[in-house]
């Protein structure tokens, strides 16, 4: 059977666009399923109480507590870090064997294992600085692996800035570093601010890294200082759904809609922090 | 003294470039201080040959084979739904959706990026495995397949936007040209702009597959974990991702496991450093 071009095209074009589809329907799905079921499990109580009765009846507020402690201090690590080194890959780096190999490096932090970044956690921090399982250690674990998402993302933001501004500062005899720190960088930061964003959602959900650094089983009560196990979110999740028997789904679901609904949200500001930079760019 | 700051701030900015690479090193380091300790214990073949893994056995079996073929299973297939679904959708996104429909379509695969691995293992646990266990008729719906199915969900986000951006940055006249000369729009598609986007393509077909080997939570709540010589996709596996995590908590510290333990991280690190060092210089051919 031999179809003309036209036909073909159609044919073709319709698959693709079911492929697209079967690609997003999931997306829809597993949100669709977890408000569905989630949501009625979701009070004022659930999100600020302690767990109780071994996690089967109570709230999720130290896991809350616990993973924003996580991300903030992983943040406030890996933020600065990777702009620096984002700054010295765009503003100073030649074009050499030793950038290429930073470029490499970059690549490989990307690419291990969540659950590799556990067992260096675990070596490192724990075991070799003795800090123990806690919030430093599992904070530095994620800090480290968010590090590429940040450098990525503000090395994208940095060379979007023209070059002409930078010879604008320069030829007006400013130096290197307060070009950069005075045009290049606050041009860049929705851009920086985007990719910190996005660095957040992705460590918020991340649980094989802390398995061995930080998260405590049940902890009912909240970290006091850095040196605390705590508990978070996605381990939480973990535990409630193949750790402890006899939960009620509508806590198991509850538990995932607060951490996707947080991961979102945070996903959700970025695109719409980026989709403004776009549209407002006037060079 | 203002020259002075500015020296001091440039080399803090030098060091924290090479952050990178110290990190990297690291990592190695501490996996292999660990890792090798294991061969004080047994040797490498029996570690990477042996098909028995059973660490709390007297005497203890430590044999990676059935747990590397788990991993090589699942990600096989994650692989085989993953590829073809992730291309069409680039491809659907960068040539083929209008303007308004391209932006959702981006949103959502972002946004199916951004689901974390323990919440699509509950959802896999919750809604996939009955289903898998009632089309195929099995005693439990946590099988090689189950993970497959879930990780290649993982995998397209990685694939789709790697694969979309090379596809957009093949040049527009090489489309014209094609154009002018008659042939459609999807003759174009797969006679010049894939081609032309294949080292694009392949790149993100090898992250993707670095994804999906070294995921973890997700595979471990999905496969069944069972450590044994896979035959069939339909039966439960373990992963060396999900041994790790599953098994870390309850060993000693310096035992013959434990130190098992950090060998399979080290195996792992090789895989995905290799992989994403070829992808890289996949990507960066294009780029000459």
């Amino acid at each position: 059977m031999k179809f003309k071009p036209q036909t073909k095209q159609k044919i073709a074009f319709i698959l693709l666009g079911i492929a697209a589809s079967i690609v997003i329907i999931p997306v829809i799905l597993i949100l669709a399923i977890l408000i569905q079921r989630g949501l009625p499990a979701i009070s004022w109580q659930f999100l600020t109480e302690m767990p109780r009765m071994g996690m089967r009846a109570g709230g999720i507020f130290p896991a809350i507590v616990g993973t924003l402690c996580l991300v903030f201090c992983a943040i406030s690590v890996a933020l600065p870090l990777g702009v620096l080194t984002a700054v010295y890959l765009v503003e100073y780096a030649k074009r050499n064997w030793w950038t290429r190999m930073i470029e490499i490096a970059i690549v490989n932090l990307a690419g291990v294992p969540s659950v590799v970044y556990g067992l260096f956690g675990l070596g490192l921090f724990v075991i070799f600085f003795q800090f123990g399982s806690s919030i430093l250690a599992g904070a530095l674990t994620l800090a480290i692996m968010e590090l590429p998402v940040i450098i990525t993302s503000s090395k994208e933001a940095l060379m979007s800035v023209p070059r002409s501004f930078r010879e604008a500062s320069l030829a007006l005899g400013v130096s290197r570093w307060q070009t950069i720190r005075h045009v290049v960088l606050p041009n860049a930061l929705p851009g920086i601010l985007t990719g910190a964003i996005l660095g957040i959602s992705r460590t918020a959900g991340e649980t094989a890294p802390i398995l061995f650094t930080v998260a405590a089983f049940y902890l009912p009560r909240l970290p006091k200082s850095i040196f605390d196990q705590c508990m978070a979110l996605p381990y939480h999740l973990y535990v409630l759904s193949t750790q402890v028997p006899n939960v009620k789904p509508a806590l198991q679901y509850g538990t995932a809609l607060v951490l996707v609904g947080m991961v979102f949200l945070l996903n959700l500001v970025a695109i719409i922090v980026r989709a403004r930079i776009r549209s407002k760019k006037q060079w | 003294m203002r020259r002075f700051k500015e020296f001091i701030i440039e080399k803090i900015i030098l060091l924290s470039g090479f952050a990178c690479i110290l990190f990297v090193i690291l990592i190695f380091f501490f996996l292999a201080k660990d890792g090798l300790a294991l061969f004080k214990f047994s040797s490498p073949w029996n570690f990477l040959f042996g098909t028995l893994w059973s660490p709390l056995s007297e005497p203890p079996q430590i044999g990676i084979l059935p747990l590397f073929l788990g991993s090589l299973i699942v990600t096989i297939g994650a692989a085989v739904i993953s590829v073809p679904l992730g291309m069409a959708c680039a491809i659907f996104i960068a040539e083929i959706a209008p303007k308004w429909m391209r932006e959702i379509l981006k949103a959502g695969v972002e946004l199916l990026a951004a689901i974390p691995s323990i919440v699509i293992g509950f959802i896999g646990m919750t809604m996939l495995s009955p289903i898998v266990k009632h089309i195929f008729h099995l005693p439990t719906g946590l099988t090689a397949l189950t993970g497959s199915i879930a990780l290649a969900f993982m995998a397209i986000p990685t694939m789709v936007s790697i694969m979309e951006d090379s596809i957009s940055s093949v040049p527009r006249i090489y489309k014209e040209g094609s154009l002018a000369l008659g042939a459609t729009h999807w003759q174009t598609i797969y006679r010049v702009i894939i081609p032309a986007a294949s080292s694009g393509i392949v790149a993100a077909i090898m992250l993707g597959i670095g994804r999906v080997i070294g995921e973890t939570m997700a595979v471990m709540m999905l496969t069944g974990n069972a450590s044994v010589m896979p035959h069939t996709i339909l039966a439960p596996v373990r992963t060396m991702t999900a041994t790790i995590a599953a098994e870390m908590g309850e060993t000693v510290r310096g035992s013959e496991h434990y130190f098992a333990l950090f060998a399979i991280g080290l195996v792992l690190f090789g895989i995905t450093f290799l992989i994403n060092f070829l992808a890289d210089m996949a990507r960066h051919r294009k780029n000459k």
